[in-house]
């Protein structure tokens, strides 16, 4: 169908220094339509910058360059700071991985739900608590009267997880950034909210880019994945192939999985080969 | 007066209470379980039953519990003293909440050294962060110039290096892609090996408990309902009803089956 959602050709982003440059992101490019796109790979590999990037909320300190950066068509390197507030705003909504962080400390956990809803929707505030209530409920959270008068630090880790996920929903975005959203979830909580997140998402069409270290999840739950090892994409593969992956590396993450049903004294431990940093393109500066 | 069994951690009637009057919430119900020396805990259960709470608790940041907590053989004053805390070390949920900001990784690490007079400063630091798989590179480094994995094995560091004899972990590595879980999971198997330490774990993954842990406490709303053997949790063999869907759950759910599992005829 059409244009993608997002188009990215040649993303690099360096973190300058005096001595030497770390090169967080070098080089990569991919495409995201109205789809779930399921981003994983190793800690440190430059999935939760990537994301970010798209939003233009990488550190001060960060340089990007791409051939090519847009969102539905908007060019997002010569995007004005307020284009990117409207877009950050309405269109693009991220969960952060560090889900408390991006609530407000001092501030009721009900009162932001509302606020956020009054800000997108024309309504009383009545009516917006009724509303945040219900999503409150719709993440499977328990007792939302009790949440909704809770503080950030007071909730559970798990339930500060759900509270950003239904505040994500309000705005009705396009495009839902989502860094490791669930990680703080059982498989039972994390099955029903996942749930209504894939139902939200294909009712309105919403596109998906969620970043995990959840193999089996994200093979189970994107249509399509991207594997990142040391800035760069060694895999864009259909979320079905994922168990067939051909690249060493991930066949590597897919082996070092504790398993239930057969147990080892010792996880294996992918090794890692040099030659993955070299990879296609000649790469300036690549092994800092 | 010391009892006589092996008991590293004990708690007996563990309350928790949160707010007053008619908004008392009580999320720790009289919670009684002993962890034997040298051996490694698990519990799991449901999203906000009170698992991070009894960590907080034991460790000594809730101070206002009811019941009591004895740490080998004898019970603790609410208020820890240091000499508790160069035995028991934490490793919290949340990574991003745990590292002060404005200090470098090396200082996080040099601070618990000195407060609990070690010597060797620059040895051990640069031997711990090994351990964790991060270079030494990583040393002068900001919390937020690292990633979510990379503050993660920063926290467990820090907990490692004044060599304790007890870890408290609360997710431990939930926020790990699943090679660097491996190399941490191998690490902590490798030192309860090495060095005789006592675990206790919070993790919501079945294979990463059963990997680690021999016996499981499972909770619900704020009680430990039944204990499980790692077998007993792989074969489902629970008492209560609530276990069983709880496991059957968790494991009936594809996400939390292995991918290969579905194409090698195992
Ligand atoms: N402000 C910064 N200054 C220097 N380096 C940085 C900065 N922010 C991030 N980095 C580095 O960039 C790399 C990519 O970071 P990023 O947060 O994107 O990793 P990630 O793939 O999300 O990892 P994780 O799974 O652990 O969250 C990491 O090596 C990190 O240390
Ligand atoms: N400081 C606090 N004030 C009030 N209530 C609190 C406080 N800390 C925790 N709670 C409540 O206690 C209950 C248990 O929280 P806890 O953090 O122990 O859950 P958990 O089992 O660790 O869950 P998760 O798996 O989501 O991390 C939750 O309902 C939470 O809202
Ligand atoms: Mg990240
Ligand atoms: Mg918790």
């Amino acid at each position: 169908m059409d244009r993608p959602l997002i188009a990215i050709e040649d993303l690099r982003i360096r973190f300058p220094g005096a001595h030497r440059s770390n090169d967080a992101v070098r080089g990569i490019s991919f495409t995201i339509g109205r789809e779930k796109v399921g981003i994983v790979g190793e800690s440190g590999s430059g999935k939760s910058l990537t994301g970010r990037a798209i939003l233009k909320l990488t550190p001060n300190s960060a340089r990007i360059t791409a051939r090519r950066m847009e969102f539905d068509g908007i060019d997002l390197l010569s995007a004005s700071e307020r284009q990117m507030r409207s877009i950050r705003g309405n269109r693009i909504s991220m969960i952060l991985q560090d889900p408390k962080f991006s609530l407000n400390p001092l501030m009721r956990v009900g009162n932001q739900i509302i606020e956020a809803y009054r800000l997108h929707h024309r309504v009383d505030v009545g009516e917006a608590k009724r509303r945040a209530l219900a999503m409150l409920e719709a993440v499977h959270i328990r007792e939302p009267e009790r949440v909704f008068r809770q503080f950030p630090h007071e909730v559970s880790g798990g339930m500060g997880q759900r509270i950003m996920i239904a505040m994500m929903l309000i705005p009705e975005p396009d495009l839902i950034i989502a860094d490791e959203p669930t990680s703080a979830l059982d498989v039972t909580v994390r099955r029903q909210v996942l749930s209504i997140l894939d139902e939200l998402l294909t009712r309105r069409g919403t596109g998906l880019m969620f970043i995990s270290h959840d193999l089996n999840l994200v093979a189970d739950f994107c249509d399509r994945v991207l594997v990142m090892y040391a800035g760069r994409i060694m895999e864009d593969i259909p979320a079905r192939d994922l168990h067939k992956a051909q690249h060493p590396y991930t066949r590597a993450l897919l082996d070092s999985l504790p398993r239930l049903d057969h147990p080892v004294d010792e996880l294996k431990i992918p090794s890692r080969d040099p030659a993955w940093l070299l990879e296609d393109t000649a790469d300036e500066g690549a092994v800092a | 007066m010391k009892d006589s069994t092996d008991n590293l951690i004990e708690t007996r009637a563990l309350s928790v209470t949160f707010g007053e009057g008619a908004s008392a919430n009580r999320v720790v119900n009289e919670v009684s379980f002993h962890i034997v020396r040298g051996e490694a805990y698990g519990l799991i259960g449901e999203s906000g039953c009170g698992k991070s709470t009894i960590l907080q608790a034991l460790v000594g940041l809730n101070t206002a519990y009811d019941g009591a907590i004895l740490y080998d053989g004898q019970e603790v004053p609410h208020r820890r003293e240091k000499s508790f805390f160069r035995k028991v070390q934490m490793v919290f949920q949340d990574p991003y909440a745990s590292l002060h900001p404005r200090k470098i990784v090396h200082q996080v690490l040099l601070e618990p050294l000195r407060i609990h007079g070690f010597d060797q400063h620059e040895e051990r630091i640069s031997a711990v962060l090994d351990a964790v798989g991060l270079g030494r590179d990583f040393r002068y480094r900001y919390p937020h110039e690292l990633s979510g994995g990379q503050r993660q094995r920063v926290a467990i560091a820090r907990a490692l290096i004044i060599e304790p004899e007890t870890l408290l972990l609360d997710e431990p590595t939930s926020a790990l892609d699943v090679s660097v879980q491996a190399e941490i999971l191998n690490l902590l198997k490798k030192l309860r090996r090495e060095r005789k330490l006592t675990y206790l774990m919070v993790t919501h993954d079945l294979a990463v408990v059963t990997h680690i842990c021999g016996r499981v406490g499972m909770m619900n709303q704020g009680e430990i309902i039944e204990e499980l053997s790692a077998d007993e949790i792989r074969d489902l063999r629970a008492v209560k009803d609530y276990t069983r869907v709880f496991l059957a759950a968790s494991i009936g759910s594809r996400a939390s089956r292995s991918i290969s599992q579905e194409v090698l005829p195992l």
